[in-house]
């Protein structure tokens, strides 16, 4: 088991970390090392080797430091501005930022120099970063290490699904057809399906037994209903969802979200009108698609997961990566409907008021006068602007889909970038529902 | 005549492998038509379904986890009970008093992967649009499978009864209170009513139905118990099998298609088999 040195004193943890973050450097260069072979004997690129070969011996000097008990420290002042800076529009913005810069530069990124040095620095800083209490205890809780692992095997996937689409992608403007059209050649299952398989399940099972042997199952105290744990955190693959809660309703953020997202998901492959892009990797000849579902599935759906692992403290305050996890942390709490905005900001008169003996019709009358400023902005986004962008805009895609087909996805895209509207809305205004009526527990 | 020979040609060796030793082509094929463990594949398959770069392995890994699952999730059975009296100190049993006491880690971190697994299995899915004509049904199970992987995960979370779990469910279960019409905090609930009484309460509404009380205790337990061990790995392995059966019936795994719009893609032929 990983021997976690404790966190009675900075010092103290500092040099506690001497031995596995030694061996993390060494191990980071012995990566490097790997990557110097496959350059020079694959790529046949005496650059890239002699790059690879350098950033090893830095990261072997970084394990020999770490070792002797002087690793890698981030300074202090650069580490309060991480905690200043990212706040979460920050972070969400980046992050959306970042997806943008990958699609546009994507041809760039996912060169082998450019990627491979990402993945360096991003180990360095890990590293850096592991000697910081805060940030060490975050990332080293047993049930969050494998959510360090998906943000590296996400990175690597995208990766190596993006750079295959580039390289096809150049095949396809020259006339060629994609890699994948040079497999099509038939072999035998037996023996070579059966024999990567029984490779894939031994390697699978090495790598449970090292994790399970290094990693304990986390057990705390016993259930106690009396004593309420802060934060009480959803199961990581859920914590997206209890992240919605914060900007929707529970009826829309628990219930209705989650059943479109399951929805959504199914009605793609009718949604999708595109004939091409079938069976192999392209972002040109799918550039609509292939968008919508990054932006979801990375910008969306993974980004809320790393909020609430690594984000989310006590009280379910925003904390920065190595901020304290102060449980008296104040964070402004004002949350103002729009009907409020709308009468009492900016109309500068009372928000109508439900007189409790009023009923029926008249008491429905008066709730949507009320919310008028609301409803006309839902039916606006949701109806009017469909409508616009099928004759604009969206003409072609219009066409190719047929009403129906435009329509569902049209509205569930709006749907889903509903969320990061409203994410930003309630940061920066403080506005919690577009729509509210509480007289039916109804909120939007 | 070698050993091996020998034994191959014993009665009780061709009793149970109902072929010749898979050695030359034509008891290559024969293996994977006459094997029912092997049947689930085709007798041969495109290069392409064996390249890394393309298929990333995922849903081979993901099958394998769920078999992990299955195996290891019966070892545990065998020591725990579920009962709020004894889950958390069968648990405890099975950390310090069990020989080979990571069989829970194990099964643990192999749940956390599988979901990783799916989700990066069907990432690939899309990035190589293997969700369109013939397979758009096999997304659809697929989704389906997701789902229950979530499921999974989330009932065998509150097994240990710890105070990660029983709070992690509460967290989970509150927003089935919110459940539109069948909540009793949802929109609409008032509007379910019999003669002026309300149908929908916090006695009678989703949430009640999910955990069989009003708050996490025996009766949850008990329903995420028969959930987690017994019917939601029927469902599971009913949908994997039908999802396995589908890719093999759609033409095996993805491989390019040609569109005839005059952008040709190089490929040769279509997916029909």
């Amino acid at each position: 088991m990983i021997d976690w040195p404790h966190y009675a004193s900075e010092e103290g943890f500092v040099a506690g970390l001497a031995g596995p973050l030694g061996w993390y450097y060494l191990g980071v260069a012995a990566l490097n090392l790997g990557a110097m072979w496959y350059a020079l004997r694959r790529r046949r690129s005496r650059l890239e080797a002699v790059v690879w070969a350098l950033m090893g011996m830095a990261f072997a000097g970084l394990g020999g430091l770490a070792m002797s008990g002087h690793p890698l420290v981030l300074p202090e002042w650069l580490k309060d501005a991480c905690d200043r800076a990212l706040g979460p529009v920050t972070f969400t913005l980046g992050a959306m930022a970042g997806l943008v810069i990958f699609y546009l530069g994507r041809r760039v990124l996912v060169q082998p120099l450019v990627s491979w040095t990402a993945l360096n620095v991003s180990l360095l800083l890990m590293g850096a970063s592991m000697t910081d209490p805060d940030f060490a205890r975050t990332v080293s809780r047993p049930d969050n290490v494998p959510i360090v692992g998906m943000v590296y095997l996400l990175a690597f996937f995208t990766w190596l699904g993006t750079a295959q689409a580039v390289r096809n992608d150049e095949r396809l403007r020259r006339g060629q057809g994609p890699v994948e059209a040079g497999f099509t050649d038939k072999v035998l299952v037996w023996p070579d399906v059966v024999y990567i398989e029984l490779i894939g399940a031994i390697v699978a099972t090495v790598v449970l037994v090292v994790w399970s042997l290094l990693i304990p199952a986390p057990l705390e105290e016993p259930a106690n209903p009396a004593v309420t744990p802060n934060p009480s955190k959803a199961p990581w693959y859920f914590l997206g969802l209890q992240e919605m809660l914060l900007y929707f309703d529970p009826a829309v953020a628990g219930v209705v979200l989650p059943a479109l997202i399951i929805l959504g998901l199914m009605a793609i492959p009718y949604l999708d009108p595109n004939p091409r892009g079938s069976g192999y990797y392209t972002v040109d000849q799918r550039r609509f698609g292939w968008a919508v579902f990054l932006f979801g599935f990375l910008g969306l759906w993974i980004l809320l997961i790393l909020i609430g692992t690594f984000m989310r403290g006590p009280n379910w305050s925003f904390f920065g990566p190595y901020e304290p996890r102060d449980p008296h942390k104040i964070a402004a709490a004002t949350n103002i409907k729009l009907c409020e905005y709308f009468w009492a900001v900016w109309l500068g008169r009372g928000v109508p008021r439900v007189p409790p003996e009023s009923g029926g019709l008249q008491k429905l009358g008066i709730i949507l006068w009320r919310e008028i400023a609301g409803l006309t902005l839902t039916c606006a986004y949701f109806v009017v602007l469909p409508a616009v962008l099928a004759r604009t805009a969206l003409r072609r895609m219009r066409q190719a889909m047929g009403r129906a087909r435009y329509w569902l996805m049209i509205l569930l895209l709006l749907m889903m970038l509903m969320l990061p509207l409203k994410m930003i809305l309630n940061w920066t205004a403080h506005l919690s529902y577009i729509v509210s009526i509480p007289e039916y527990s109804f909120n939007l | 005549m070698s050993l091996g020979k020998k034994l191959r040609n014993s009665q009780l060796w061709r009793s149970i492998f109902r072929h010749p030793a898979p050695l030359d082509r034509r008891n290559r094929v024969a293996v994977m038509l006459t094997n029912f463990v092997l049947h689930l594949h085709s007798v041969s398959a495109k290069k392409n379904s064996l390249r890394f770069s393309y298929t990333w392995g995922m849903g081979l890994i993901t099958l394998y986890l769920f078999l992990v699952e299955v195996i290891t999730g019966v070892l545990l059975m065998f020591y725990y009970r579920p009962t709020i009296e004894c889950a958390y100190n069968d648990i405890l049993a099975l950390r310090d008093v069990v020989s080979f006491g990571v069989v829970r880690e194990v099964h643990r971190w192999a749940a956390h992967a599988m979901v990783i697994t799916v989700m990066l299995h069907m990432f690939r899915v899309f990035l190589t649009g293997s969700y369109k004509a013939p397979r758009e049904f096999n997304w659809v199970i697929g989704v389906l499978l997701l789902v229950l992987t979530f499921l999974l995960s989330f009932t065998g979370y509150l097994l240990p009864m710890d105070q990660l779990s029983m709070w992690a469910i509460t967290v989970g279960s509150n927003m089935a209170r919110a459940t539109p019409l069948v909540g009793h905090e949802g929109p609409g609930h008032q509007l379910l009513t019999l003669g002026g009484v309300d149908m929908i309460t916090s006695r009678s509404d989703a949430r009640l139905m999910l955990l069989g009380a009003r708050t996490v205790g025996q009766e949850a337990l008990n329903r995420f118990y028969v959930l987690h061990c017994v019917a939601l790995p029927l469902v599971a392995t009913f949908l994997v099998g039908l999802h396995l059966w589908r890719v093999r019936k759609d033409g095996g795994i993805s491989g390019p298609v040609a569109v005839g719009d005059g952008r040709q893609t190089g490929a040769v032929g279509g997916e029909a088999s």
